[in-house]
């Protein structure tokens, strides 16, 4: 499962009368954007799930939802709270089970997975077990739920994090879930399907892809009011920095809209 | 095949398939009426020391009920798999496990269990093995199948496998590496559905989850129904029926029985007591509070739904079906 982030509640400004937002609307938008038409996206509660059902709204209406729990292509009208729960197959296609999804993605017939941690290094590998010593650790997190299973198998993945130094680090004190490991090469020497792996990392701060060859996290966005000194001050490893930044653009009004009056009404999660 | 890495976790439960085909063989296969009430279920098929599953999960299709009454018979030192929310909170907040198979321990949308965090700490419970959710329904599949694991590419190359007892072979026909995951075969299955006759025949609407794989790795395998239904029912629909009666060893009606959780296309889930539990679980002290008003002072599943009382159960119900 997805990690849980809580959305803090200030709204910050959009530049030049643009609407006003808050950072979980931000999030959910920027990670909307990358999901293009006629694929596959296994999706958690919170805002993956919000970002699929505003990306189908918006850009890719064909876009199919999966529930790992085996909600196949729901129609994503009112929110789930439980990644199992009904709403997560509301008029699916097909309601399947846990064996079904995973399968599905381990035969290469889901195109993105969306993951979170508490950590997260320049490799995209992600932390969600344990801060600290497994045997004593510091602080015991939920553990990998489905995450490791779409990390393996997704053909891109998409991390949602807050962005700060103790998250985005040198080196993470788990490996959860797989992102490139310990750099080219690494996944498909360890049994991993080529040519899958990390896509983007959506953070408050930035959109962050990975470098076609050292397969280490590069900035390629700033968020609204953003610098790129912000993005490397929040980060404990080298970020590399494309040649052109660019600006990652606010919510538009129309995004707002469909979040708050279609996709959230009941504002559970915004 | 050359074992390249192997999990260092530990096999709580080892793979011995010819006693579970033995105890396949002996188990009773006539069409017997094995409906009990949760206590008496768990008096006579759960003991202080089984390896025990549920399935799905705390807030959706969860065997409460059963589990509830687990927590009240005080039925210590479990071994415990599941998806690790609602239900299995609760077992840990009752200091009632020592070792866990775990894919995740949490609370979904409300964070991550301090019941959890309090058991590791005390050393209660005293043993974790690390999965991920595919690993834990393909060790139950593995079983299911009567065969010792099932590959798998999930897991390869992080601490998730290395905190495991999976382990990576060269596999024979690619050369490629391959994660094999050890069957699991639980001493007892805790399964809600919605209908089951008497005899133990179940179907569950909605997603399945991994009832059918679960259902099968179980030695003993207890269903509460949201209704008992005439043999009848099974019978001019045999094609939903996801387990067949000679896996199950009990039958407990338990309308609610995944309160506080849902039940699709039955009721929604009881967001305001799922918070109670949450807020509960943070403090040891309040979390015995929870258990007592909800556990340990009622004698039963009846009891604890008239706690409730029948005017917020009605609120929850799904009215459109």
């Amino acid at each position: 499962m997805v990690y849980e982030e809580q959305g803090m509640e200030a709204k910050v400004e959009g530049a030049q009368g643009s609407p006003e937002y808050n950072p979980s609307e931000l999030l959910i938008c920027t990670a909307a954007r990358l999901m293009t038409d006629f694929t596959t996206a296994i999706i958690g509660t919170g805002i993956p799930m919000l970002a699929a059902a505003l990306a189908q709204r918006m850009h890719a209406p064909n876009l199919v939802a999966i529930f790992e729990f085996g909600g196949i292509g729901p129609i994503l009208d009112q929110l789930p709270l439980a990644v199992g729960g009904e709403r997560s197959f509301h008029r699916a296609v097909a309601a399947a089970g846990l064996c079904e999804t995973v399968e599905t993605a381990q035969r290469g017939l889901v195109e993105y997975g969306f993951l979170g941690g508490a950590q997260i290094d320049q490799y995209g590998n992600l932390n969600s077990t344990v801060i600290g010593d497994y045997y004593h650790p510091k602080v015991r997190l939920p553990g990998s739920g489905g995450g490791n299973d779409f990390g393996s198998h997704c053909w891109r993945t998409i991390a949602v994090m807050r962005h700060d130094k103790r998250r985005f680090i040198e080196k993470i004190d788990f490996i959860t879930t797989p992102g490139y490991l310990s750099g080219p090469g690494a996944r498909e020497a360890a049994g991993l399907s080529p040519g899958s792996g990390p896509y983007r990392v959506v953070s408050n701060l930035g959109v962050m892809g990975f470098h076609p060859e050292s397969k280490r996290m590069i900035l390629l966005a700033t968020q609204p009011g953003v610098t790129v000194d912000q993005v490397r001050e929040n980060t404990s490893f080298e970020m590399l920095i494309t040649d052109e930044v660019e600006a990652n653009p606010a919510p538009s009004a129309d995004e707002l809209r469909i979040l708050r009056d279609e996709v959230d009404r009941d504002r559970l999660y915004i | 095949m050359e074992v390249i890495e192997a999990g260092i976790g530990p096999m709580l439960q080892p793979v011995d398939l010819q006693a579970f085909r033995e105890w396949n063989r002996q188990k009773p296969k006539g069409l017997v009426d094995k409906r009990m009430t949760e206590a008496e279920a768990v008096r006579r098929f759960i003991r202080e020391g089984m390896y025990i599953g549920t399935e799905l999960y705390g807030t959706v299709r969860c065997p409460m009920s059963l589990v509830s009454e687990i927590i009240r018979q005080d039925i210590h030192n479990l071994r415990l798999v599941g998806q690790g929310v609602l239900e299995l909170d609760m077992l840990l907040g009752a200091g009632l496990v020592k070792a866990m198979d775990i894919t995740y321990i949490g609370l979904e949308v409300y964070g991550v269990s301090n019941c959890f965090r309090r058991e590791i700490e005390s050393g209660r419970l005293e043993t974790c093995v690390e999965w991920s959710n595919g690993a834990l329904a393909w060790r139950f599949k593995a079983a299911a199948m009567g065969v010792p694991f099932l590959p798998g590419r999930s897991m390869l190359g992080t601490d998730t496998l290395k905190y495991s007892s999976a382990k990576v072979v060269q596999c024979p026909f690619t050369g490629e590496p391959l994660c094999l995951i050890p069957a699991l075969i639980l001493d007892a299955g805790l399964i809600h559905v919605h209908r089951a006759d008497k005899y133990g025949n179940a179907q569950i609407e909605g997603i399945s989850g991994f009832a059918a794989e679960m259902a099968r790795a179980s030695k003993t395998l207890i269903i509460s129904a949201e209704e008992i239904v005439d043999e009848e029912v099974i019978r001019s629909q045999p094609d939903r029926t996801i387990i067949p009666y000679y896996l199950v060893d009990a039958v407990v009606e338990a309308p609610y029985g995944s309160h506080p959780g849902e039940m699709c296309y039955r009721y929604v889930r009881d967001e305001a007591q799922i918070r109670e539990w949450v807020e509960a679980a943070q403090e040891a002290d309040t979390t015995r509070t929870y258990l007592e008003k909800y556990i340990y002072s009622v004698k039963d599943h009846q009891e604890y739904l008239a706690k409730i009382g029948p005017e917020r159960l009605e609120e929850f119900r799904e009215k459109n079906r």
